[in-house]
């Protein structure tokens, strides 16, 4: 199975590179881009079939190492 | 007193932070590679400045979980002194002894110059060999030292008096102006300016000498 995880800068947290993508995306002529946020994608390939021990597992790989709570929030998924 | 410094495979500001410490101020200082399960016989650990693990992920985030961190954290929580220079401040935050992270520079920027700091307290291993309110010139050299903490964690800061140093002049969006931080304990101390790149005359300034000479006269007082 395959873990896809978001992991994004909080919505309190300063994100400089988005800011500077909004401005080129309006510096190239996009009208309406209201706000940019940057962060990551991961995939990560996982032995084993048990969706919910994965998912468990997954959350605290996300909390502990994959994600700094004080700075990001993380989503994922299991497929 | 006895120094261990702290090497990651990307630590690069260790033998700069051994030269200060050794040569410098004289003490027994000696590496501790991260692989490392003991400190050894040690009275102050520095976590060096460089890029451990390439910053991949984010700063400090993999140099946290290194056996040394273990020890490092076990030296803390006994109330033994702990510095962390620049990279080894982002491990500190990420390791949990420090609250907070440190993020991208507001301008995107790496920054590499003489900044000067304003010393808000001296109650403190790190500080009190200064005077309130001196300001000191010493160097920064990152791409990730915006502080970042919400604001009960800054509130809880200034309350208890745990700022060490402000930027006079913040050059990278930190949060209340923050250059360094201890912990409750007041035994951690985490900062993104380099002090070892300002002890010697011929580097363009000594004032980061007053850090390491408040960490020596704290052992004296202790």
């Amino acid at each position: 199975m395959k873990a896809k995880i978001i992991v994004m800068p909080k919505k309190t947290v300063l994100d400089p590179q988005g800011k500077t993508v909004k401005h080129a995306l309006e510096s190239i002529h996009f009208k309406g881009i209201k706000d940019v946020r940057i962060g990551k994608f991961m995939e990560i390939e996982l032995e084993g079939g048990d969706k919910t021990a994965l998912q468990k597992k997954m959350d605290e790989a996300c909390h502990k190492l994959l994600s700094n709570p004080v700075i990001e929030d993380y989503t994922f998924e299991i497929q | 007193m006895k120094f261990a410094i702290i090497q990651f495979p990307g630590s690069n500001c260790d033998q700069d932070c051994y030269h200060a410490l050794a040569n410098v101020f004289g003490q027994p200082t000696r590496y501790v590679w991260h692989k490392e399960t003991s400190l050894g016989d040690v009275d102050c650990v520095v976590v060096p400045g460089g890029f451990s693990y390439g910053d991949y992920l984010r700063t400090g985030a993999i140099a946290r979980f290194s056996p040394a961190m273990k020890a490092v954290a076990d030296h803390a929580k006994a109330g033994g002194l702990v510095i962390g220079i620049c990279n080894g401040f982002q491990i500190l935050c990420e390791a949990h002894l420090l609250p907070g992270a440190l993020i991208r520079n507001r301008s995107l920027k790496f920054i590499c110059e003489h900044v000067e700091l304003r010393v808000e307290t001296t109650d403190s291993p790190f500080t009190n060999a200064c005077k309130k309110g001196r300001v000191l010139r010493i160097p920064i050299a990152h791409g990730e030292g915006c502080y970042f903490a919400e604001p009960a964690v800054i509130k809880q800061l200034q309350q208890e008096d745990r700022v060490l140093v402000r930027y006079v002049n913040n050059p990278n969006g930190s949060v209340d102006n923050i250059a360094g931080i201890c912990n409750e304990g007041r035994n951690v101390f985490g900062l993104m300016p380099h002090p070892e790149r300002a002890s010697e005359k011929i580097l363009g300034s000594e004032d980061g000498r007053f850090i390491f000479k408040s960490i020596l006269r704290s052992a004296v007082a202790a």
